[in-house]
Parts: C-alpha cells; sequence; structure tokens
C-alpha cells in the first residue's frame, strides 16, 4: 500500500487527523485548503518561496558527515542534517516563510502563531517582520522562563509575545489561547501553526513545506554515497522536523525510519512526552491521534527537559506510521539528551538543541548496533543557543 | 416524540421563546447539580444545557474554563455525571442536554455513552469540535437511541452550509452569535439580526442564539429574531454569586411580549 498519496479529501490518515475544530473555523480552513491547493501548483507562489529559501534561509542546508561523532559511538557511520544552520537556528522557518507567503496571499494582514521552544515563534515573526504582517506570539508562561532569549527575539523582531498561565501553562495551552485568538480574530488573521498536527490541511501543509529537509538530503546522500541510508532519525515534539525528513523516503522500505520522542524523566514516571509510547487515540486541538490523557478522557501534563518536545500528543500522520509500522518510535530521557547534547558539543563543535539531542541521543545507541558499512542521517533540527540557561542550571557552569 | 421536539411544538403554538440556561456539572459538587436543576426549571427554563468539563475547551472563554477546572478538581467523572442526572430525572420535565468536547465522550466509548445517556434522561447533545464533516463518527450510535444532535451555525457559515446544517439538524439550531469563544459581551456586531434572519429563512427547526448574552436588554433585543436564546457565562457568574433573582429577570425577559 503506498503511504504517500494521504491524507484523503477529508484530511484523514486512516483514522487519525481530521477537522475536529468549532463551526467559526471550519470557513478558515475550508478557504485554507483550497489556496493552498492553488499555491501549490502556481509557480510564481513556488517561486518566490524557493527565492527566500535560498537567499535569506540559507538553504540547501549541508549534509555533514560527523566522523568524530562516528568514531565515539564506534560502528554505523553518522550524517548530520544541518538545520541548526538555517537563518533564525532551526528547521521552523521552512514552514514560516511558506505560511507567511500563503497568509499574504489569502488577502489577510495578521498572524498568530503557539510556541514552546520559542524557535516556531522566533521563526514566524522572522517571517512577519520579512512580510509586513502583524503577529501575535501565544507562549505558555512556564516556556517563557526556560527560553527567555528567545521571548525576547520575538520581541525584538516586532512580535507581541503573550504569555498563557492555563493548564500547564506549556505548549498545549499555547495552542489552546492560539486557538482561541483564532476563532475570535478569523476575519483578518491567519493561524501558522508551528507543527504537522492540529486540524485538516495543517498538517499536510507543514509537512509538505517541511519535505524540503528530506528532498535535499536523499539527493545530497546519493551524491556522497551513491545509495540511500540505511537509517534516518528524527525528533517528535508534534512531529514537523520528523516528518519532513521521512516523508520523501516513506517509499523507499529499505530506509528504516526512527522517530524519537521525549522520555523525561523515564516512561515509568508520569512525566515524559511519550504520546505514542504511553498515550492513546483522542481528539485535540482539531485532530484524532494519540494523546496522553487519563481513562475520563482529560488531557494529561506533558513533560520534557525541551520546550519543543513538551507536548502530550503527536501529528496524526506519525499516528498512522506508527500503526503501519512504517516508521519506528522510540523515547529518550532528559538525562540521555543532556549526555548527547555534551557529546556532539565536545566531539563536532556543534551544540545542538536539547530537542535535536534526543534524536543524537538514539542515532549513538543505533550506530553502536550497525556496521560501519552502514549509515545513519539524523535530522539536525536546531542550535542550542536557546537552552544554554537551561543546561547551565542542570549541569552547572564556571563561576566568576 | 423526543422532548425537545416536543416542547419547541407547544412552543410554537402558544407563541411563546426559549431561555436555555448552561450549567457546569460538578462546579460546587455533584450534589448541587439537583439543586440548580430544580430551580431553573422553576423559574422558567425551557430547557438545560449541562456542561461536562473537560481539561482543554478550546470554544470557552475564561469564566466557563474555570467552573471547569473546579469540576475536574472534585473529581468527578463522566459516569458520575450520567448516574447522577439518572437519579435526578424522575423530577426534571424539560429537556436536558449535554454540552462537551470530543475526547471525553471518546474515552467513555461513544456506543457506550449514547446508550447511558438515553437511559439516564438526557435528550439532546451539543458537540463544539465536532463540525458536520465529522459527525459520522458519533450520528448512527445517537440516532439509533433517538438523542438529537444540536448543529451550531456561525457568523461565518455561508448560506449554502447554513443550509446544509440546519437540514440535517434536529431539535433546534444553535446559532453562535459572535466570533468567538463563550463569555460575556457588552455588545453584539451590528449585522447580527440579519444574521440571524438569514438562519431563520432558511432553517426548518427552531434557531436560538448563544454565546455573549448576558442581559435582559440582550434578550428582548435578539429574541426580536429568533426563537430562543442560550445563556452560559452570565448564568455560571450569577450561580457563583448567588443572585438568583437576576436570574430570574433573564428569564423572564423571554416572557415579554415582543415589540
Ligand atoms: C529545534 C527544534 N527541534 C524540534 C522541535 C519539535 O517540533 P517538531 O516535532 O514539530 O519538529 C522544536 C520545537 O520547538 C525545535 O525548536
Amino acid at each position: 500500500m503506498t503511504t504517500t498519496t494521504l491524507p484523503d479529501e477529508k484530511g484523514h490518515f486512516g483514522m487519525y487527523g481530521g477537522r475536529y475544530v468549532p463551526e467559526t473555523l471550519m470557513q478558515a480552513i475550508i478557504e485554507l485548503e483550497k489556496e493552498y491547493e492553488k499555491a501549490k501548483v502556481d509557480p510564481s507562489f513556488q517561486n518566490e518561496l524557493n527565492d527566500l529559501l535560498r537567499d535569506y534561509v540559507g538553504r540547501e542546508t549541508p549534509l555533514y558527515y560527523a566522523k568524530n561523532l562516528t568514531k565515539y559511538a564506534g560502528g554505523g557511520k553518522i550524517y548530520l542534517k544541518r538545520e541548526d544552520l538555517n537563518h533564525t537556528g532551526a528547521h521552523k522557518i521552512n514552514n514560516s516563510l511558506g505560511q507567511a507567503l500563503l497568509t499574504k496571499r489569502m488577502g489577510k494582514s495578521k498572524v498568530v502563531a503557539e510556541t514552546g521552544a520559542g524557535q516556531h515563534g522566533v521563526a514566524t515573526a522572522t517571517a512577519c517582520a520579512l512580510l509586513n504582517l502583524e503577529c501575535v506570539i501565544f507562549m505558555g508562561e512556564e516556556d517563557i522562563l526556560r527560553q527567555q532569549l528567545n521571548v525576547f527575539r520575538m520581541e525584538i523582531l516586532g512580535a507581541k509575545v503573550i504569555s498563557v498561565k492555563s493548564g500547564s501553562a506549556t505548549l498545549k495551552d499555547a495552542v489552546n489561547e492560539a486557538l482561541r485568538y483564532w476563532v475570535s480574530n478569523v476575519e483578518d488573521t491567519h493561524y501558522i501553526l508551528g507543527s504537522a498536527m492540529g486540524p485538516h490541511p495543517f498538517p499536510k501543509i507543514v509537512r509538505d513545506f517541511q519535505s524540503v529537509i528530506g528532498q535535499e538530503t536523499k539527493l545530497q546522500f546519493m551524491k556522497k554515497e551513491a545509495k540511500l541510508p540505511e537509517a534516518v532519525v528524527a525528533c517528535i515534539g508534534g512531529g514537523s522536523n520528523a516528518i519532513g525528513m521521512f516523508y520523501p523516503f516513506l517509499e523507499d522500505r529499505e530506509v528504516r525510519l526512527y522517530g524519537v520522542e521525549s522520555a523525561g524523566l523515564g516512561l515509568h514516571s508520569e512525566k515524559h512526552a511519550a504520546s505514542l509510547a504511553k498515550g492513546k487515540p483522542g481528539i485535540l486541538h482539531g485532530a484524532y491521534m494519540y494523546l496522553l490523557q487519563n481513562q475520563d478522557g482529560q488531557i494529561q501534563e506533558a513533560h520534557s527537559i525541551s520546550a519543543g518536545l513538551d507536548y502530550p500528543g503527536i501529528g496524526p500522520e506519525h499516528c498512522y506510521l506508527h500503526d503501519i509500522e512504517r516508521v519506528k518510535y522510540d523515547a529518550i530521557t532528559d538525562d540521555e539528551a543532556l549526555e548527547a547534547l555534551q557529546v556532539l558539543s565536545k566531539t563536532e563543535g556543534i551544540i545542538p538543541a536539547l530537542e535535536s539531542a534526543h534524536a543524537i541521543s538514539y542515532a549513538l545507541k543505533l550506530a553502536k548496533e550497525m556496521e560501519p558499512t552502514e549509515h545513519i542521517v539524523v535530522c539536525l533540527s536546531g542550535r542550542g543557543d536557546k537552552d544554554m540557561e537551561a543546561v547551565r542550571s542542570k549541569i552547572g557552569g564556571v563561576k566568576a | 416524540m423526543n422532548r425537545i421536539e416536543k416542547v419547541f411544538k407547544t412552543m410554537k403554538v402558544e407563541g411563546r421563546k426559549a431561555f436555555v440556561p448552561y450549567v457546569m456539572a460538578g462546579d460546587g459538587g455533584l450534589a448541587s447539580l439537583k439543586e440548580k436543576l430544580v430551580f431553573l426549571q422553576e423559574a422558567g427554563a425551557t430547557a438545560i444545557e449541562i456542561g461536562i468539563p473537560f481539561s482543554d475547551p478550546v470554544a470557552d472563554g475564561p469564566v466557563i474554563q474555570e467552573a471547569g477546572i473546579r469540576a475536574l478538581n472534585t473529581g468527578v467523572t463522566l459516569q458520575e455525571i450520567v448516574d447522577c442526572i439518572r437519579e435526578i430525572r424522575p423530577i426534571i420535565h424539560i429537556p436536558l442536554i449535554f454540552m462537551t468536547y470530543m475526547n471525553p465522550l471518546l474515552a467513555y466509548g461513544l456506543e457506550r455513552f449514547s446508550r447511558d445517556i438515553q437511559t439516564s434522561g438526557i435528550d439532546g447533545l451539543i458537540i463544539p469540535d465536532l463540525p458536520i464533516e465529522e459527525e459520522e463518527i458519533i450520528t448512527a450510535y445517537l440516532d439509533e437511541v433517538k438523542i438529537e444532535l444540536i448543529r451550531l451555525v456561525t457568523l461565518q457559515s455561508p448560506i449554502e452550509r447554513m443550509e446544509e446544517i440546519t437540514k440535517r439538524g434536529k431539535g433546534f439550531v444553535y446559532a453562535v452569535t459572535v466570533n468567538g469563544i463563550t463569555g460575556t459581551r457588552a455588545q453584539f456586531a451590528t449585522h447580527l439580526s440579519s444574521h440571524l434572519k438569514k438562519i431563520k429563512s432558511v432553517s426548518p427547526l427552531p434557531v436560538l442564539a448563544g454565546f455573549g448574552i448576558s442581559t435582559p436588554e440582550h434578550v428582548e433585543e435578539i429574541l426580536k429574531y429568533c426563537d430562543g436564546v442560550i445563556v452560559g457565562t452570565k448564568i455560571i457568574e450569577l450561580m457563583e454569586a448567588g443572585n438568583y433573582e437576576h436570574i430570574r429577570a433573564l428569564i423572564d425577559a423571554t416572557k415579554l411580549p415582543i415589540a
């Protein structure tokens, strides 16, 4: 069965996905879908986006053979897809720019977005500055504390950052508030959702804008090794860098795909963000997906050391790929991610985002079990500058 | 005949307008639900909307969010709410309508939920995160036990969509009066009256307006263009404050002759 023709026309990936939103938003998401389908086949839209990706974002990003990390792991060869080198420091800009162009195309002048780690907020604030759109970003109070630097970046870029105090005051609650804001301002505002989740057509739009990661990787790897990699690894919050990396490989059955969620303090604890390992299917934020929830269907708080993975759900396409076993999903703890962040920094001189460090940690385990003739590509989704304060508070540092 | 259908038939014959208040089950403890329903029935409510608390109510403003959190903090479960309705039902004669989001229903099991609410005496269901595109997930189970799924129409719904929604609808149509979430409003959009008239003109069902209605003056004004009003946030605020007289005043505003 082919997996690349989904979602169906109603936005379903098998039983997952769909459009479980208030009626007030239906017209907006139907319009968005129509406009997106037109833009997709409009050469002038695609050219404008591609020019920006090249000259403004700095694509294509390098595919880097991490010789020292490979030696450290001992086993399969590790390549890094350097999304951390994008303008603004993460993959999020690929999607933000695409959707900001769509906003213009729909004749809307304002944008609302949620953010967890602040990377999507920064990317969206950046795209809005560039394209002269008004920008409001909702961010959980807890995340504002852990990601001070990004909050200030958004403000410098001209965005209004609104602190969300409800619930766990993290990404889930920021999405709730962004949706509420969108319902109230739908006439002139587009919601730039930051991950491959939410109601149809967002999971598809975000996937398509992020697929540039996997497309480039495939060509670059072919050029270097004259074959496809044996394994591809990406971390998962809502799942946008992962689906962007995986999608172009879905039909290449010989390529093993690995999605890495956050195991937080451990899967046996209550404090993790492993929606696939520990959740069950349900409906939140407009989509049917695996969710961390109690037996009464109340959503549970997620926990992760990395704000970008701290979400109790996972995008619907990943749920489907999990059920059909095309992608293997696993989880990495806070401590393992912290360790991997330090290893990559010391061996390669690359400080990864804590989110990406989950993928690095998993790749290190995987590499050990692979032959030196085999290859792993890791999506290095972002750089670690934003996390330095959080990391220092965990592992300490030199005092003046 | 379902109680909702019956009530609206009578109202039409008698030329009366409907008032449907909203209460959050479990807010103030589940034991208080009975007193609230008895009071609202006695004060003249046409039917009562009973909210089932959910952790992430995206269609609700701060007042209903907080009522939901208070309810959840008491540890109340959907099963307990259903059982409570079964117990109270013999003394409540007006239609009772559950309002909740999809996820608690999925966790309960959609088929079991439909059967259990029917036997406990619930007549209708409002699910704000279930547009017509997705409703197949539950309609077969509801039809089986004759629970009426109340559909919402909003300021954003174009005329063809209004027609489609009202055609499918059961009981009554819920006309959302604002672009936004629940919560009191001082004013409504100037085109609200023409919007309500448009819905009235296409709808084979009675049209009830809700979201933001908070004063007897709002009630009077809006009733010029539709068959009834639904009041949520304001009722919760007034109940919190123990201001039952003000609730009576809101309900009594539906009884004034329409100018
Ligand atoms: C660097 C980085 N990687 C990964 C993620 C997780 O998001 P997603 O799963 O959508 O890629 C984030 C989210 O903020 C991020 O900033």
